[in-house]
């Protein structure tokens, strides 16, 4: 697994070019933002029918990134399900793939604005969790050291495409979204510009995990690829 | 002989006028079902159509719609409502006329659902919105004429299907219903009857006198056209001096961005301040509708525009047609020309500005054609189904209906005349359910089956419906204002091009350089910026294919020994290809290897249109892939393929195995872009993807993902799903377009003549310069992001 290694106030993490985080000394797995049971949800509300695959995607994943890393804990973090009824109206399949996954193991979900109270799926249901050094909370905070968070799905671009990334910088990590219908928010969105210190990293997801100065500012140049505009 | 009511004839006589005989036969032949009259512009065509609706209602019209007008264009509607207004008011007719189009008020447009006039102009889009509510039986059921304006038009595209499907409910609406069709020049009219016609009914064809041959000839230039590249520039003297030397001229170009660097440089060299505006589609409604006035009021001596005034308003006083750059296609050519001299019986003058030297043996070639009266056009395939999903969708939003009625009715309309009924009823499942493999929505149908009758699930998804019609695509735009109190709107550009814009960076619009302010609620300000050299706007601009016929010709053009009838310039650049390799043939295949810029270069010279083409940079790079060549991206036009990479090409001949490009094609074509683009085309007009409207974009940008995620879900889970058939079948008539690859590859029966050379050659030239390149997401690409990455790091003093 070519993941980008880095330590957090002293605890040594590795982004999986998944968009999983791997924390080895905890053997614990860190995804954020599921979104399991989108497609269903905009279908309730009268919405178009989307393919109604992206759960069993993102949980391919999910079991792919746990079997290769062997978690004994799995913490998400935050906007796990669509909304609250999604947990409730998941397919039977796709609900006891999700307990196969989870029987054994500690798993936490950290509560998300999509997910904001317990979704009786098991496991523990946390406002934020503290192990370790670290803080994990949903949505990051301006003055917080040593935190994990989502949220903001970031992404980045580099030679011309963009990829979900992971933010990095001393005193906070931010975790791209995990799950299958989700869309990304440019790094170089004031939102993030200003959550994330000088020096900051983008770790960009994909075939292997690479890491970047977080760009700050909308790219000059139109990203194309072009044997001319060198 | 069918006579108009005396008030009209007397009007008409007053003036000294009398009918055109194709007039007088649309007025004879008033009764035909269908019918479809031919005939250049600038003939009272649309008088043509109109005079048996005014002949019918006469003096003192009964309440209710009588005549349906459809125009592809809210202009010519408006238009068309001013113009009838002379003969109705002259004559004393008490004949209410409207338009109604997207521009209507809400207020209006209740009124006229309550209180229809005798004559509503509308275009495609608006009439399938008035079918989608409950009360449109109503409105339509005394209906006696549809006239469909610029039908050839409307026939190219979607735009079309989806008329012809609103025509086959009109028909059940209103039976007995009269269609009349009014076309440009095209090369098989009755093709064009069969798609109007409520099937199996004939379509009666009636052709006016084409009128004499046009005066053609392509402008001498004292600067030659440059090597490559292009937009006419090099000819900005010699047009200015036909300007001044013609009433009104019309300066067409392929794009918008060539249009605005034209008319550009045209403002700088214009020392005796012609009037002189500028026209195309991503230019505000007002700024487009002060330079259409300007034209009707004769206070304009040129417009440099686009497509955008390929059809509509008669242009009296037009009396040349300037065509910069190459024309692609003779119809549409043919089509342009006319648009010079509208007055019946006198010959268009046009003159073509070939952009590069390339496309001085293309223009070579086209007015050849245009003297030959030959005029080129492909088969147009059956009717797509994702503008039928949308026709269903629509038409549950209007009320209930039974499944074999609609197919019934479906199948009356032209495009869909060979639908089957089990690709019907995928079509019905697909609105109901998605139409998935796993049976996910059935609780959640958008359409389902109670009593017989498919109806809403949830009555309110009707809005949502409402919002999502129409087949056109649009990208992502941004609205451009100059910057201040009350500024005015300029245009548009694509949302990709301003999110790469930072302050302070030029492009142009609306013909002036502008530099960017800033982005205020999701409108880019600029401010005025003279004097600098500006970056150019991105606009979307259809690309046409070059037609076969056209492109034979050219291949015809190369094989003669001499050219005299070719500038010299353009002849010894011929010469010098000849030369330094050798020039593409009909009956073999030449490629050129060469590196340029630290890359390798492969040039494939298949004449098979630009979407071919592109379709075979895509199996080329994939094979390439295979064989660890590392291509990074290729570049298609209508005569080449160029691929670069980071290996050399040696031996190129097992690349065009024809079994396995064909495998190619089956098997992995799933995967790359233009796929995910047709799909996300598909997907929008289905349904399936709603469009994003004005204020939503805005909020939460990390909640909405891209459509490419939905197609590989779709293609990994639900391989067989009716999207996905869709769009391969999109594809390859159009993207893809993969018989004319069967073509070429027919032709060059594997005589491929592969050379390898230090140096671009003249020829690969042009190619260097082209837009619209694909990138390959292969191992190549891998490699350079890492090094992009090690290199971005290592200058952070990170690596």
């Amino acid at each position: 697994m070519t993941g980008h290694p880095f330590t957090l106030a002293g605890a040594a993490l590795i982004a999986l070019p998944s968009g999983a985080l791997w924390w080895p000394d905890r053997r614990l797995l860190c995804v954020s933002d599921l979104h399991l049971g989108k497609a269903l949800r905009i279908a309730r509300r009268g919405g178009t029918l989307l393919p109604p695959y992206e759960t069993r995607a993102t949980l391919a994943r999910l079991d792919g990134d746990i079997e290769a890393t062997g978690a004994t804990g799995v913490l998400c973090l935050g906007d796990s399900f669509d909304d609250l009824a999604a947990a409730g109206t998941l397919p039977e399949d796709e609900r006891l793939w999700l307990l196969r996954l989870m029987a054994g193991r500690d798993w936490i979900w950290v509560l998300g604005n999509h997910d904001p109270a317990p979704t009786g799926c098991g496991g523990t249901h946390r406002a934020e969790a503290r192990i370790g050094p670290l803080t994990f909370r949903h949505i990051a905070e301006a003055e917080a050291e040593a935190e994990v968070s989502g949220h903001y799905h970031p992404k980045c671009a580099l030679a011309g495409r963009a990829r979900p990334c992971f933010l990095l910088d001393e005193a906070r990590l931010i975790l791209p979204a995990y799950g299958a219908y989700t869309g990304g928010l440019w790094c170089h969105d004031p939102a993030l510009v200003s959550l994330m210190r000088p020096g900051a990293l983008a770790i960009l997801t994909g075939p292997k995990a690479l890491a970047v100065p977080m760009p700050r500012t909308a790219p000059q140049i139109r990203p194309r690829s072009s044997s001319l505009s060198r | 002989m069918s006579r108009l009511p005396p008030p009209l004839a007397d009007w008409i006589a007053a003036r000294g006028w009398r009918l055109h005989p194709h007039q007088q036969a649309m007025l004879d032949r008033a009764d035909e079902p269908s019918l479809l009259l031919v005939a250049p512009t600038g003939c009272g065509k649309t008088l043509a159509g109109f005079l048996p609706t005014l002949a019918e209602l006469g003096p003192k019209p009964g309440p209710g719609l009588h005549t349906l007008y459809i125009s592809p264009l809210k202009a010519l509607a408006a238009d068309i409502r001013r113009n009838l207004g002379a003969p109705i008011e002259g004559a004393g007719l008490a004949i209410r006329v409207e338009d109604r189009t997207g521009d209507t008020g809400a207020h209006i447009r209740r009124r006229q659902r309550a209180d229809p006039p005798h004559i509503l102009l509308t275009t495609p889009e608006s009439l399938a919105l008035l079918l989608s509510w409950p009360d449109a039986p109503r409105i339509f059921a005394g209906l006696q004429r549809v006239i469909v304006d610029e039908i050839h038009a409307l026939a190219e595209s979607k735009r079309g299907d989806q008329l012809m499907l609103c025509l086959a409910r009109l028909e059940r609406l209103a039976p007995g219903l009269r269609r009349v069709g009014l076309s440009a020049t095209v090369e098989d009219p009755p093709a064009l009857g069969r798609f109007l016609a409520c099937h199996p009914q004939p379509c009666a064809v009636l052709t006016a006198d084409p009128g004499p041959d046009p005066d053609i000839a392509i402008l001498d230039t004292e600067t030659p056209p440059p090597w490559a590249g292009g937009g006419g520039r090099h000819a900005i003297p010699e047009v200015l001096d036909q300007v001044r030397r013609h009433r009104t001229t019309l300066i067409f170009h392929n794009t918008r961005a060539q249009a605005e660097l034209f008319f550009h440089a045209l403002w700088l060299a214009n020392e005796d301040a012609l009037p002189i505006g500028i026209h195309h589609g991503s230019l505000s409604r007002e700024t487009r509708e002060r330079v259409e006035a300007a034209m009707v009021a004769g206070a304009l001596r040129a417009i440099v525009c686009t497509g955008s005034l390929d059809l509509g308003i008669d242009w009296g006083d037009v009396d040349l047609v300037i065509q910069v750059g190459a024309p692609k296609n003779v119809k549409r050519l043919v089509q342009r020309i006319g648009r010079a001299n509208h007055r019946y019986n006198a010959p268009s003058k046009a003159l073509l500005v070939p952009a590069n030297r390339f496309e001085v043996v293309e223009c070579l070639a086209a007015l050849q054609a245009v003297r030959d009266r030959t005029l080129d056009g492909e088969p147009r395939g059956p009717g797509p189904r994702d503008v039928l999903c949308q026709h269903i969708l629509v038409t549950a939003a209007a009320g209930p209906f039974g499944a074999d009625a609609l197919y019934a009715e479906v199948t009356t309309a032209g495009p869909y005349a060979g639908l089957s009924r089990p690709a019907f009823d995928a079509c019905l499942d697909f609105a109901a359910t998605g139409g998935y493999a796993l049976r996910a929505y059935d609780r959640w149908r958008r359409i389902m089956l109670r009593d017989g009758q498919w109806q809403l699930r949830d009555p309110r998804s009707a809005q949502a419906i409402r919002m999502n019609i129409g087949t056109i695509i649009d990208t992502e735009t941004l609205k451009v204002r100059l910057r201040g109190r009350g500024g005015a709107p300029l245009g548009e550009i694509e949302e990709s091009f301003a999110a790469t814009l930072t302050p302070g960076d030029t492009f142009l619009m609306a013909g002036q350089v502008v530099r960017y302010e800033g982005l205020h609620e999701m409108t880019v300000e600029v401010s005025r910026s003279p004097g600098r050299d500006p970056r150019v706007a991105v606009f979307n601009g259809t690309k046409f294919a070059t037609s076969t016929l056209l492109t034979h010709r050219i291949l015809d053009l190369f094989q003669q020994s001499r050219w005299p009838d070719l500038p010299d310039h353009t002849a010894d650049w011929l010469a010098l290809q000849r030369k330094v390799s050798c020039l593409p043939r009909a009956d073999r295949l030449l490629v050129e290897s060469f590196p340029h810029d630290g890359r390798e270069h492969l040039a494939i010279y298949g004449f098979a249109g630009r979407n071919a083409q592109q379709t075979l940079g895509l199996l080329l790079t994939k094979r390439m892939e295979e064989q660890r060549l590392d291509p990074l991206g290729f570049v298609a036009t209508d005569y080449a393929t160029l691929i670069w990479g980071l290996e050399a090409v040696t031996d190129p001949a097992p690349l065009f195995d024809p079994t396995r490009l064909r495998d190619g094609l089956e098997g992995w074509l799933a995967g790359n872009a233009v796929m995910k683009r047709t799909f996300r085309a598909s997907a929008t007009i289905a349904g399936l993807i709603e469009r994003r409207h004005m204020g939503q974009r805005r909020s939460g940008r990390q909640a909405t993902f891209s459509s490419d995620i939905l197609y590989d879900t779709l293609l990994r889970h639900d391989p067989g799903h009716l999207l996905l058939a869709i769009t391969r079948e999109e594809a390859e008539r159009g993207l893809v377009d993969f018989g004319r690859i069967e073509e070429m590859l027919a032709r060059i029966g594997g005589r491929i003549d592969c050379v390898r050379l230090p140096r671009v050659t003249p020829l690969a030239a042009p190619l260097m310069l082209e837009m619209g390149r694909v990138p390959i997401e292969g191992a190549g690409r891998q490699r350079l992001m890492e090094d992009q990455a090690a290199a971005l790091m290592a200058a952070a003093g990170l690596g």
